[in-house]
């Protein structure tokens, strides 16, 4: 028995080594650089400059603004699908997820370019829609991670509570307000919080639809081509803290939950 | 910087010692013995990325000069090997990569990477020279006598002028620079939407007539360049400031202006242009002007050649035109490191006699036709390279309607000017197309300047200018988006605490 407990332990290793090397050292080289100006001494200049200059601040507003109405678009889009492939009568789930995820197969940025195409050929002029390209790329991009959480919750909801609504008199709008909505709840919370921080910084989609102004993704990058180590860090630093309020604030619903099995498919 | 990281971090110090350990494993390399026993030198060559004959061409795209044929049959790489075994009796290997811009190449080289030759655009090199990172080249390789010092006799007066004339600390580029390509920045267009004098100002980018369709650079050097050209318009077109004794020098400082007031008004140019171009870009534009979607884009020359053969193979017909106020003249060079060749004179003589081979006008001539770019050679004696650009942009006998392009000043000494020696009779649209994108009229040449390397502060200060250009600020949001979000958090707040009343 207790051979077999090493033997779990020694099984952990490998990902040790790979969360210190690549997951705890860089972060500790993030925050060293965060604190610290050009001559290697502690500052918080970097920190008071984020929340002083107008322009990091627009742009933190302004990947929010992104980032808030693809994650609401996603969401209207995804929950309707995922609840009727969760009640299709089709056989084979398997076979209708399988159309979701095997774009997500495809290089990302050739599906952008792809995208950008059969935009220019709606819009005429892309770059006069900045703003609708930037939200319609991104709901492109992270569509799936929003179906898949919710259909995953909702496969795995037990009618029989659905049922119990109705027989007592709900009829099905209530039920499904009262009941199924709030128990898909874990589903929905998993998938904004997969569409909602990457909506923040994933520039890419901007660069490729001609949306010229920066988002979190690229004021960093922005920072660190210009040899500005220190700001570029701090910048990584606060969007990291943002995440971690976001997790704390929802993590209540996650822990609980199964919904993650809808991550591990993808 | 480092010294600090180093104390608190020990990951950072096994980042360097391996980084130490490897170019020291790299310097072991360099010099080493061939399978024969014959002693070798080795040489580390950085370029940019498609900028040297690689051959294999066909023999349909055998360049028939009238004093011979020109083909690329292997790597330029391998012919310089082949030719120092033969010209020396040494051997040679070239170590060749390349780099993607000057900043990588810059980083690569403060993090280790070790090279001999690398070819840098100006402003870096006038960096790493003002950093002493540069070994000068040795008083053989400035020997006229010397039937092999290809580039010492056969480059351009006009660049070799350019190339003494500029200083860093006192000494001029020449004692540690030799040029390899050089173009200017200019707009092309689009005739049938753009006429050419509209094309002929760096305010056309933020013109409403062209609202999202044109497209600017994505970088900061370059935009900040049109920037200027654009806010200072009424001055370097006055008749005054042309007509000035010392207008070049006086153009050269007004480009490479940083003062704060100039800065602050670039800013709101760039500012404007953000919301009227396309597009920012660095290598979209070539395609977007060739399928149509924009109608003028901002461009270095070599690449305009490039755009408009493209678009010449499509029926197709786009200009380049260089604008009035000034226009921005750069150069790639070959610079050595120190840190390279260290003091060694066998490796140094290689480096020297690489950038004579690849000067030698054949060479010259296949590395324009394989990149498209103009190279800083004219050749001197060598009739090849005028015959050359005659061959691509010489009208055929019987073309009725034909211009006469004089591009002596690139060709001649400057007391020859004129003679009519180096005179193209090209047809007449030629003008405002490939053949000035290759070598660019004497009068546009006459505006351009050189935009200098700036000091850290300086360079700090312009970069964050480009930042605030990109970014949105809190300061422009409209008065809607602030009471929306009001409204929200007042909700959000209202819905919390019926929340808490309801549970206790």
């Amino acid at each position: 028995m207790k051979r077999f407990a090493i033997s779990r332990k020694t099984l952990g290793i490998p990902y040790l080594l790979w969360l210190i090397v690549f997951v705890a050292a860089p972060l500790l080289v993030i925050v060293f650089y965060a604190f610290t100006n050009g001559q290697g001494l502690f500052s918080l200049r970097n920190l008071s400059g984020f929340f002083t200059d107008p322009n990091t601040l627009g742009t933190l507003g302004y990947s929010i603004v992104i980032a808030v109405i693809s994650t609401l678009v996603c969401l209207l889009i995804a929950y309707p699908t995922a609840y009727f492939l969760a009640h299709s009568k089709i056989k084979s789930k398997a076979v209708i997820i399988f159309i979701f995820v095997v774009p997500m197969w495809i290089n990302f940025s050739l599906r952008i370019s792809a995208l950008k195409e059969v935009l220019t050929l709606i819009e005429g002029n892309l770059a006069m829609y900045p703003f609708l390209n930037a939200i319609i790329g991104m709901t492109y991009d992270f569509l799936p991670f929003m179906i898949l959480p919710i259909y995953n919750t909702l496969i795995n909801l037990d009618q029989s509570y659905v049922e119990a609504a109705r027989d007592l008199g709900a009829n099905s709008a209530m039920a499904f307000f009262k009941v199924t909505l709030p128990l898909s709840l874990p589903g929905i919370i998993s998938g904004v919080s997969m569409v909602f921080l990457p909506a923040m910084t994933n520039y890419v989609v901007l660069d490729m639809l001609y949306n010229s102004t920066y988002i979190m993704g690229s004021l960093i990058g922005s920072y660190f081509s210009a040899y500005n180590w220190h700001g570029g860090s701090m910048i990584s630093l606060i969007l990291l803290a943002i995440i971690f309020v976001f997790t704390l604030a929802t993590g209540k619903q996650g822990d609980t939950n199964d919904q993650m099995k809808g991550g591990a498919i993808l | 910087m480092k010294k600090s990281c180093k104390k608190f971090l020990p990951i950072l110090a096994a980042a360097l010692v391996i980084s130490v350990i490897m170019s020291l494993a790299g310097n072991v390399n360099v010099r080493a013995d061939d399978e024969n026993g014959q002693e070798q030198v080795i040489l580390r060559v950085s370029n940019w990325e498609e900028y040297i004959d690689e051959g294999n061409w066909d023999e349909e795209e055998t360049i028939d000069l009238e004093s011979g044929d020109i083909i690329g049959e292997a790597p330029m790489i391998d012919d310089f090997e082949e030719w120092y075994l033969e010209t020396y009796g040494i051997r040679v290997k070239v170590e060749y990569s390349c780099f993607g811009t000057n900043e990588d190449l810059y980083n690569s080289l403060s993090i280790g990477d070790v090279f001999d030759l690398v070819c840098p655009s100006e402003y870096m090199f006038m960096k790493l020279m003002t950093e002493g990172a540069l070994q000068p080249f040795s008083d053989e390789f400035f020997d006229e006598e010397d039937e092999f010092n290809y580039y010492t006799n056969g480059v351009s007066p006009f660049i070799r002028d350019i190339f003494d004339s500029h200083e860093i600390n006192g000494e001029p580029w020449s004692k540690y620079a030799a040029g390899y390509m050089w173009g200017i920045t200019g707009i092309v267009y689009n005739p049938e939407e753009m006429t050419a004098q509209e094309a002929s100002s760096w305010n056309v980018l933020a013109d409403p007539k062209f609202r999202k369709k044109i497209t600017i650079k994505d970088n900061v050097r370059d935009s900040y360049f049109v920037a200027v050209g654009a806010v200072k318009h009424d001055l370097l077109t006055s008749e005054e400031f042309l007509s000035a004794p010392d207008y070049r020098e006086r153009l050269e400082e007004e480009m490479n202006d940083v003062s704060d007031e100039t800065m602050a008004k670039a800013l709101q140019f760039l500012k404007a242009a953000k919301d009227n171009v396309y597009s920012f870009e660095t290598e979209l534009g070539k395609a977007d002007m060739m399928t149509g979607k924009i109608v003028a884009n901002y461009q270095w020359s070599g690449d305009a050649v490039y755009t408009l053969d493209q678009a010449d193979e499509d029926d197709f017909t786009l200009e380049f035109a260089v604008p009035e106020e000034a226009s921005n003249i750069y150069f790639d060079g070959w610079v050595m490191l120190k840190k390279g060749i260290e003091e060694d004179s066998a490796k140094q003589h290689a480096a020297e006699a690489f950038i004579n081979f690849i000067s030698r006008p054949d060479n010259v001539i296949r590395n324009m036709y394989y990149g498209g770019y103009t190279s800083v050679i004219s050749g001197g004696e060598d009739e090849r390279i005028f015959e050359y650009a005659d061959w691509c942009y010489g009208a055929e006998e019987d073309e009725e309607d034909t211009e006469e392009y004089d591009i002596g000043y690139f060709f001649e000494e400057e007391e020859d000017r004129g003679s009519g020696e180096y005179v193209i009779t090209a047809p007449a649209d030629q003008v405002y197309r490939q053949l000035f994108s290759q070598y660019p009229s004497e009068e546009a040449i006459g505006h351009t300047a050189i935009m200098v390397n700036f000091d850290n502060e300086t360079t700090e200060k312009i970069n964050q200018m480009w930042i605030n250009v990109r970014c949105f600020s809190i300061l422009d949001t409209p008065v809607w988006v602030w009471i929306v979000c009001g409204v929200i958090i007042v909700l959000a707040v209202l819905l919390v605490i019926r929340r808490l009343r309801k549970k206790y």
